[in-house]
């Protein structure tokens, strides 16, 4: 995309993405980590990102909505700054995935899918994250915190809470 | 940060780095890294192809398909460029191995790649890891700039007149990609469905240039292979299963943990003596050997050598070396529900079998388990799975089809039990959330 | 490929290494079932269908991904394959909301026949079934999710065949969906091909939905009334009061020049039939200048009087006639023969769109140069030279596409403007505006790629556009003709435009660009003038002047294209012959109700000089064929009707046959008997073969394959004459043509009366926000 071009993105971003469709021996290829990191910043795939990421990768926003709709990390509704996903598959399940679970759904009064009102967590019941060994587990973001057991979470909270305080609420 | 675990059966070969800050280049070095892919230059592709052969080093992905033969199969010549490509989408229930090995051996995997490279003739080589994996993927991007830094990788690799690419990449939540050919079009930008088999991957895989998948731990064990010397590295496994395999153990034992122990290690002992036995002194229910998608083994299936050749006369499958152990109070109904809710969730959706037959499946064991099931339901449910297997485009249909047939005829009973309305003694969560 | 031989259900077989088994397994006549197999587009092997046993081969395999090689042995049919696809429609229908009373693909649904045949009959769930809401994606298209069985062929004609990419697929596993590009809209050709090759009631279809079911329906195949590709079209027709209407349009048994393809308005264009406004009764004008309906007797007895009283007191010079491009080749040159026989006049012409006269000229003396569309089809090179076939040849593009794609034909296109067929050339060439005449210059420089690429070609068509007229083509055409083995198309624009050229509906020329100076076979013709007459302009100019004293115009609208005034008129006595009151109607003395293409007989030659057959599929009250009614006028002016149209030529009357009984209606049969006894077949002055026959008799190129034509399938004529003809000499010169440049949903005059058509240009240009993604 040429300097001039409008831009959605933090001129960060922007540079990144501008390097990422280099990156490939095709274009294409830059397609899924330019939607994630993309939704890393502006907190999910809005019209405006499909239409950026469209004209930067040079195919329809029908065809980057066709890839985007596959891939369940990607999502077009804004979630909360914090997005706690918990595993209840089989490992995490055996382990007390769905206690640790349930426990979030008390804490935050959400349920999957949720987003607390002041827009700070939101909550989602995922598969398997890869962290089987060190069940129950699950990722804040791109954070992880495995051997949970329920009353770990309101202090996993308190700390992310913590967190988001020190800094301005997601846009 | 996961906890790394040890035990005195194992042989630590894979594992030989974790836990000794080998993601810095220079202590790589200093534990001897690289020197296989210095060695390889100068031994060049066939013979390098002939260690692999003859190392008995089978696919640590799953199916088990030997990483020698697989190089072999490129064609030497080809107008397009070859490719090597990573496979780190580690998504099976059960499996996490290679999130150690991206945590604690990064530059293993980048050496296997080269040498990968160097026996197919590619210049380039991919890692794709799964989306979640972001701090693994930023752990594998510094190594491979650091390995660019140090000349390991680029034009001219070590000095010499080779020249080679490593590329990551990343998925963002897709089970199905960690298929290989859907990995490729994952890879290429498309929706992770799978292709049209033939051709090959090795014949016609990414942009259409000939192409070597192989899962994470596969390439990082190359560099030990050639460390080694292959036969060394063959000696350790059993007859056509070389070498050793990170096990994951999870689910109801007391010390669950990656453990790395030779092929053929014994089922049973890696429960109760290397995992510690069942958690709180209960009785085994079950065990998973390889992975969500591979058949549960009983009690009394589970005294067997971990290998490809001895899980599969046992009915079941070494899969990804992901062994979940259940213990007498799991609810199998359960289990098996939240085992079919995973494929049906992942299913691409390409082919009608799998797309229908997990969301059936799932939708009749939904409402089985939560205490409305009709004795014709258990009957249905085999069908169904029966129907998907083998019928399928790829083999997502068979991971859903195959463990839920083995729940359901060596569980029977249970599942009769769970009949009309009488509820289940073990599950507390009657109403599963569904993704 | 070499042949192989491999075994199928135990009947041995042969085919080309590498064809693919349900392929060669059709040829023979073995079927294999398949929902998302579909010839010409890419493979799936999603839908499961097609599974065979093939020997030594653990799983059951896709005849639809298998190719065949020696010795290989299958089986197609037996108790585990037949279960297995049992087990695949059980599946399906889990979710299927079973709506087939109500689905309009009832009755001609591949899910129901695959039903019947392997019996899912009963239900194995018990679950509530997932529902989704309906959605309109543009006038033409509906989708119902829950009928969709994710075979995929919608989209891959989308985006393979017609390369507009329209269509995609969202989210993923049983969630997923087919969905279209303008979020909940579906921005793109509305060619409609998406809900034709749907193997359910998925995608249906707005003109068609929930109007009849199919087995109501009597299907008639005719060519298609808009552009001058002449898709075959079949018109499903329901019989109600007062006559047949028509109530879908598709191109059921792909047995057409357009194989698979039909375009928006050859789908949907048809409702124009049914217009309200559509005319159902003769007007007169009364005394108070309005016109009045009138019986048929009133209103030709009254038109003919005029004009036999005009031509005995002015002669044929006072009387002009105006053709149409979309009447049949019968009907133009009966109009031709009456305007020069019945009201000896040269004075006809018709609204020229194209040079044809100038192609003919420039390839006259040279036969076997100009190229069908099936040649276009099977060429290895083509040449496009102007012309935007994709809006307004949507065939012809289909046909270059397609043959780009499965034939690796390599397309060459110079042209002024970027096309959409760009992206299917192996080159292209921008020309100036003004270019086109100096383009064969240019390539016989050979300098240019372009040129070097084409002049390599061994062989290669060239088609090209209306931008080429006069010297351009003869230019062109002259480069073509020092090569070997090229042959030319031209674009025109409506149905029947190159037969109202071919049928001689010019002043100075007869059918077959026969100077009227050098008459040649038309010599008997009965009182032929001899002097060329007044083109279209220069009639309406005499008429302004008081000089034309009557105009004859047949389903013309000319007063619109040449803003012709109505005090222009004012002295000139004026029958039109039209579906509706037109413009030109409007002005008219006399208004006969006249058919439509759809329902009446006869052939139509394309741009690239095919004939085919038209059929009658509607019918209605209160209107005749323009046939018909040029025989009644010339009958009402007291014309030799015998003369006019050769009927019951010959003296020898034939006996009718026996016409009640076991034999009744078996025409065919009496005619086989007519023929073999030297009998006149033609039995009324109201059958266009009678004019047929003559037209094959005396029209140079029109040596017409019988057989063929009959059967449905194109007719190829010549444009250029038997060697050693005289040329034509006899053009004015002057550029007189215009041409319409007809889009996706246009269609001249008649168009507007569509409301589907409207419709879907309204879609296009106004609801779908976003600029199409391509
Ligand atoms: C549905 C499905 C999911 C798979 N997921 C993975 C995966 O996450 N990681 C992996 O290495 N292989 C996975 N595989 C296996 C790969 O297709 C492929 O066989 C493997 O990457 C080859 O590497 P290997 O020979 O080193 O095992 C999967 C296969 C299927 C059918
Ligand atoms: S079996 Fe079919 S639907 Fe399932 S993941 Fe493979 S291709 Fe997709
Ligand atoms: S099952 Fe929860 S991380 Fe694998």
């Amino acid at each position: 995309m040429s300097p001039e071009t409008m831009t959605l993105f933090s001129p960060r971003l922007a540079a990144r993405l501008d390097a990422l469709v280099q990156k490939y021996p095709v274009k294409r290829s830059a397609l899924i980590p330019m939607l994630l990191y993309a939704q890393d910043e502006v907190g999910y795939l809005s019209d405006a990102v499909i239409s950026e990421v469209a004209e930067r990768i040079g195919i329809t926003e029908l065809d980057v909505r066709n890839v985007a709709t596959y891939y369940s990390m990607l999502r077009f509704k804004p979630a909360g700054k914090f997005n706690i996903q918990v595993c209840t598959n089989i490992s995490c399940m055996l382990r007390g995935g769905y206690e640790v679970y349930e426990r979030f759904q008390e804490e935050l009064g959400i349920g999957h899918k949720g987003v607390t009102a002041d827009g700070v967590f939101s909550l989602e019941e995922v598969e398997c994250i890869g962290a089987c060994c060190w069940a129950p587990a699950i990722q804040v973001n791109y954070d992880f915190h495995d051997e949970l057991k329920p009353e770990l979470v309101r202090g996993i909270l308190d700390g992310y809470r913590f967190q988001a305080e020190g800094k301005a609420p997601h846009a | 940060m996961p906890r790394l675990v040890s035990h005195p059966d194992e042989v630590k070969i894979v594992s030989s780095r974790f836990g000794k800050g080998a993601a810095n280049i220079d202590r790589y070095v200093e534990l001897g890294g690289y020197a296989s892919a210095r060695k390889c230059i100068e031994q060049g592709p066939d013979w390098i192809i002939n260690e692999m052969k003859a190392a008995n080093l089978r696919g640590r992905g799953g199916a088990g398909f030997s990483a020698g033969m697989k190089w072999s199969f490129v064609p030497k010549q080809s107008a397009k460029p070859k490719y090597v490509l990573v496979n780190g989408d580690e998504s099976e229930p059960g499996t996490c191995k290679d999130h150690l090995i991206f945590l604690h051996d990064p530059h293993a995997v980048i050496e296997g790649t080269i040498i990968a490279g160097l026996a197919i003739g590619a210049k380039t080589g991919f890692i794709y890891l799964r989306g979640e994996y972001r701090y693994l993927l930023e752990i594998m991007e510094k190594a491979v700039a650091d390995a660019y830094a140090k000349g390991f990788l680029g034009k001219n690799i070590f000095g010499s007149e080779n020249e080679f690419q490593v590329i990551t990449q990343t998925g963002a939540g897709a089970y199905e990609v960690g298929e290989e050919s859907a990995l490729m079009e994952s890879l290429e930008g498309k929706r992770g469905v799978p292709r049209i088999k033939p051709p090959f991957p090795a014949v016609v895989g990414l942009y259409g240039g000939p192409t070597i998948i192989n899962n994470a731990e596969t390439i990082a064990t190359v560099p030990h292979v050639i460390e080694m010397g292959a036969e060394a590295y063959a000696a350790v496994g059993t007859v056509r299963n070389g070498g050793t395999r990170l096990f994951g153990i999870s689910g109801h034992v007391e010390r669950p943990g990656v453990y790395e122990l030779p092929m053929g290690y014994n089922l049973k002992k890696m429960v109760y003596e290397v995992a510690g036995g069942v958690r709180g002194g209960r009785k085994l229910k079950a065990v998973v050997p390889g992975g969500s998608s591979t058949p549960v083994l009983l009690p009394e299936e589970i005294d067997i050598g971990m290998d490809f050749d001895q899980v599969g006369k046992a009915g079941s499958m070494l899969g990804s070396g992901g062994v979940v152990v259940l213990d007498d109070q799991t609810c199998i109904v359960e289990f098996a529900l939240r085992t079919i809710s995973f494929y049906q969730h992942e299913s691409c959706g390409w082919c009608i079998p799998c797309r229908e037959g997990t969301d059936w499946i799932k939708k009749s064991l939904t409402r089985f388990h939560a205490g409305f099931g009709e004795a014709k339901d258990i009957d249905n449910i085999q069908y169904l799975a029966e129907n998907m297997l083998g019928r399928t485009f790829c083999p997502l249909g068979d991971a859903a089809a195959m463990p839920t047939l083995a729940f359901v005829k060596k569980f029977r009973k249970e599942f009769e039990d769970h009949l009309n309305g009488k509820p289940c003694p073990f599950a507390k969560h009657v109403e599963l959330a569904v993704i | 490929m070499a042949d192989v031989t491999f075994t199928v259900d135990g009947k041995i077989l042969t085919a080309p290494a590498g064809t693919l088994l349900i392929d060669a397994c059709r040829k023979a006549g073995i079927e294999i079932p398949a929902f998302c197999y579909y010839p010409g587009l890419s493979l799936q092997a999603a839908c499961r269908m097609c599974v065979v046993r093939q020997e030594k081969v653990p799983k059951l395999q896709t005849a639809c991904t298998t190719t065949v090689a020696e010795g290989q042995v299958f089986i197609t049919e037996s108790a585990e394959i037949a279960q297995a696809r049992k087990a695949t429609i059980q599946l399906l229908l889990g979710n299927h909301p079973l709506d087939c009373p109500v689905c309009d693909a009832g009755g001609e649904c591949e899910l129901q026949d695959m039903t019947f045949k392997y019996g899912a009959g009963e239900s194995l769930y018990s679950e509530a079934k997932q529902h989704r809401e309906e959605q309109q994606w543009s006038p033409a298209v509906f989708y119902d999710r829950p009928r969709c069985i994710l075979c995929y062929r919608c989209i891959r004609m989308c985006g393979e065949g017609m390369d507009v990419w329209a269509l995609g697929v969202q989210n993923r596993g049983v969630n997923s969906v087919i969905a279209p590009n303008g979020g909940d809209q579906l921005d793109c050709e509305q060619c409609g091909m998406c809900i034709d090759v749907c193997p359910v009631g998925a995608l249906t279809s707005g003109s068609y939905r929930y109007k009849t079911r199919p087995w109501e329906m009597n299907h008639v195949s005719t060519v298609c009334t808009h552009c001058a590709d002449g898709c075959k079209v079949t018109l499903g027709v329901r019989q109600v009061n007062g006559g047949a209407e028509i109530v879908r349009a598709d191109n059921r048994d792909k047995s057409g020049i357009n194989g698979d393809f039909l375009c928006a308005k050859g789908r949907f264009g048809f409702d124009f039939v049914e217009n309200p406004e559509r005319l159902t009764t003769p007007l007169i004008r009364n005394a108070q200048g309005k016109l009045e309906p009138a019986t048929w007797e009133r209103a030709l007895r009254f038109a003919g009087e005029k004009l036999k009283e005009i031509r005995d007191s002015k002669g044929g010079t006072a009387i002009g006639v105006v053709g149409s491009n979309r009447t049949t080749n019968e009907e133009n040159y009966l109009l031709q023969k009456f305007a020069r026989t019945v009201l000896h006049t040269n004075n006809i012409d018709h609204e020229r769109s194209t040079d044809y006269p100038a192609f003919a000229l420039a390839l006259a003396g040279h036969a076997g140069k100009t190229a069908g569309l099936g040649d276009i089809a099977a060429a290895p090179a083509i040449l496009l030279v102007g012309g935007n076939p994709t809006e307004e040849h949507p065939l012809l593009a289909w046909t270059l596409r397609t043959s780009v794609r499965l034939n690796r034909a390599r397309l060459y296109v110079a042209n002024s403007k970027a096309i959409k067929l760009d992206r299917q050339a192996r080159l292209t060439q921008e020309l100036p505006p003004d270019g086109y005449k100096d383009l064969a210059a240019f390539l016989d420089l050979g300098e240019a790629d372009f040129s070097k690429a084409v002049l390599a070609e061994e062989s290669l068509v060239v088609v090209f556009g209306q931008e080429c007229r006069g010297p351009a083509v003869a230019d062109l055409v002259a480069w073509g003709l020092k090569r070997p083995n090229v042959r030319f198309a031209y674009l025109g624009d409506q149905a029947n435009s190159r037969g109202a050229a071919d049928m001689g509906l010019f002043p100075d020329l007869l059918p077959g660009y026969v100077p009227v100076t050098e008459p040649g076979g038309f010599a008997e013709y009965p009182g032929l003038p001899a002097t060329p007459g007044k083109s279209l302009p220069a009639q309406f100019a005499a008429a302004a002047t008081g000089e034309l004293s009557a105009m004859l115009v047949v389903g013309a609208n000319p007063v619109l294209g040449l803003g012709v005034s109505a005090e222009a008129l004012k002295n000139t006595f004026v029958i039109v012959q039209d579906l509706f009151l037109t413009e030109t109607a409007a002005l008219a003395d006399v208004v006969f109700t006249a058919v439509s293409l759809y329902e009446k007989s006869g052939t139509v030659t394309n741009t690239f000089g095919d004939v085919q057959m038209v059929k009658k599929a509607a019918d209605r009250a209160g209107v005749k064929s323009d046939f018909e009614i040029l025989v009644r006028l010339a009958d009402a002016m007291g014309a030799d009707i015998k003369t006019l149209v050769p009927f019951g030529k010959g003296g020898v009357l034939a006996d009718l046959g026996q016409s009640r009984g076991a034999q009744a209606g078996e025409a065919d049969r009496h005619s086989v008997w007519l023929a073999a006894n030297n009998l006149e077949p033609r039995l009324s002055p109201f059958d266009p073969l009678a004019v047929l026959d003559e037209i094959e008799r005396l029209v140079p190129g029109y040596k017409l394959d019988r057989i063929n034509l009959l059967s449905g399938n194109p007719a190829h004529t010549e444009l250029n004459l038997t060697p050693g003809f005289v040329p034509i000499s006899a053009l004015d010169g002057s550029d007189l043509a215009v041409p319409t440049h007809d889009g996706l949903f246009t269609s001249g005059t008649l168009g507007r009366y569509s409301p589907a058509l409207n419709e879907l240009e309204q879609h296009q240009t106004h609801e779908v926000a976003a600029p199409a993604g391509d």
